[in-house]
């Protein structure tokens, strides 16, 4: 691998930019890996660069069903944070951001992370409450979090309307100004990169027909390239999760819903910060190229069509439209949605399974975006060790038998 | 936009009905007798089929009944909607994608 620095930037600028190798190889696979992590988007190939930096296991072929980062991570709205209400949760999303913060230089890939603050906005009482409540636990998780007044929304944010028509008054917000945006390709190109130099396979335009499963424990997988034999196999396919698992025989507390985006024309830079708001279901930030970012929130119902219901766009641009008057005659450029896996407590499963040898990486719902580094680092060890790490043990799937649910509905809201 | 078609008021927009996830699930008898697992797999598994999906609606601002529809969860076309307590239709219709 070549690494990307000044220097090799100067000595390819005087070929006018013609020689760069590519980020990764193309191989065919081979016959045999000792891990398979099915499913090419950032949680995979965070995954997969883990196992080989933090374990030293580099027989792994990431198999993607179309291309690197096609899916979700490629189309989301790359809000990273950490501001989550349990323990478990913080715990999580917190050593993922902690990741971020020095993922450029250890990926050598600069993956735009930019800690422009990320604020959830308060409409009524109950809200205010929510925010302090959380603000509360979270601090006491060593997390940075702020309560900001209307006034300091106003002077932080000089083009929000704090009345929002009536409709939404804005009485308060939290912030963590750690938080921010990152460029979701660079994420997935970025790992690709790193996780081949260090020896991973990663192959592209493979779907996995099945799995040979032989006495409980998984023994190979079934793609469009031939069967790959695996001592273990990850699982990391947000979207997807209930049909992989069918083929593997057991069934997950998973619903698959379509997730909305949008992104309007590029203008001048307005907002420079990522404001959320759960009750209203939107949030909104400014990319680097100066288009508005727009999430909305899911379909109610189950739907692996990839495109949302108008009325959910409708009561979003409406919501944004209030908070910010100056935004109601910007066009928008593209409309998007992905398919998200969603669990009923909100939270994650990353997990052992009833198969042995096989694990599962799913349930991210609406805001897998940010644990990416998080989420490939845990999983990696619970791969490696076939036992969870102590960040996700918890994200276990016995945890709907048990009990022990982690309900991330009031902090992660919609706007996950 | 869907365009639901509630068995007593006819075809009515999306925004007027409220979703209730997979139909036909029965509740356990005996609910203190079985394990924790079968009462889990009650409470929290349901299918999420990418084909033909059997579900509930109610049809919230509009008649305030409950439904069942046969819908399929890629093309969004609805198949068909029956009274809650009745049996599906027969579906002349392949059901994975």
């Amino acid at each position: 691998m070549t690494r990307y620095s000044i220097f090799s930037l100067l000595r390819n600028a005087l070929n006018y930019h013609e020689d760069w190798p590519r980020a990764w190889r193309s191989p065919e696979p081979k016959s045999s890996y000792d891990v398979v992590i099915v499913g090419g988007g950032g949680h995979g190939l965070a995954t997969a660069y883990y196992l080989a930096k933090n374990h030293g296991i580099t027989d792994v072929a990431v198999i993607e069903s179309g291309w690197i980062g096609g899916g979700s991570t490629g189309r989301n709205t790359t809000i990273v944070r950490s501001n989550y209400l349990w323990d478990e949760s913080a715990a999580l999303y917190e050593h993922s951001l902690k990741l971020w913060e020095g993922l450029s230089q250890d990926l050598n890939f600069n993956v735009m992370f930019s800690q422009r603050g990320v604020m959830n906005l308060a409409h009524n009482q109950h809200d205010l409450r929510e925010i302090s409540r959380r603000i509360n636990a979270n601090r006491l998780n060593g997390i940075d979090s702020e309560f900001m007044t209307p006034q300091e929304i106003k002077t932080f944010v000089p083009i929000i309307d704090l009345r929002a028509g009536g409709r939404y008054p804005v009485l308060g917000a939290s912030i963590q100004r750690r938080g921010g945006t990152a460029r979701h390709d660079a994420v997935a190109w970025g790992y690709a990169r790193a996780a081949d130099a260090l020896g991973v396979d990663i192959i592209q335009q493979c779907p996995v027909t099945g799995f040979q499963i032989e006495n409980g424990r998984v023994r190979a997988v079934e793609t469009g390239k031939g069967t790959i034999e695996a001592k273990k196999v990850g699982i990391v396919v947000a979207g997807h999760s209930s049909v992989l698992a069918g083929m593997a025989g057991f069934r997950l507390p998973i619903h698959s819903l379509p997730l909305q985006a949008l992104v309007s024309e590029p203008v001048k830079p307005v907002l420079d910060t990522v404001i959320m708001s759960g009750a209203v279901h939107a949030y909104i930030s400014q990319s680097d190229k100066g288009e508005l970012v727009i999430g909305a929130g899911v379909d109610s119902y189950v739907g692996y069509g990839q495109r949302g219901s108008l009325p959910v766009t409708e009561e979003t641009l409406g919501a944004i439209c209030e908070l910010f008057p100056m935004f109601r005659r910007m066009r928008m450029l593209r409309q998007w949605g992905g398919i998200v896996d969603v669990c009923p407590d909100a939270s994650p499963i990353l997990s052992k399974t009833p198969v042995e040898g096989m694990f599962i990486n799913c349930g991210w719902g609406t805001g897998g975006f940010k644990a990416t580094p998080g989420s490939g680092w845990a999983f990696a060890q619970t791969i490696a060790n076939d036992m969870p790490h102590e960040l996700n043990a918890a994200f276990s799937l016995d945890r709907f038998r048990t009990g022990y649910l982690i309900d991330e509905h009031g902090a992660a809201a919609v706007a996950h | 936009m869907l365009v639901i078609p509630c068995p007593y008021c006819g075809p009515r927009c999306e925004i007027e009905f409220s979703y209730g996830g997979q139909a036909h699930i029965a509740r356990p008898e005996d609910s203190a007798a079985i394990s924790d697992e079968t009462w889990a797999d009650y409470v929290f598994l349901r299918d999420n089929t990418k084909g033909v999906f059997l579900e509930r609606w109610v049809h919230a601002h509009g008649c305030r009944q409950w439904f069942n529809v046969a819908r399929h969860t890629v093309t969004y076309e609805i198949l068909a909607s029956y009274e809650t307590g009745a049996k599906p239709p027969k579906l002349d219709f392949v059901t994975q994608v």
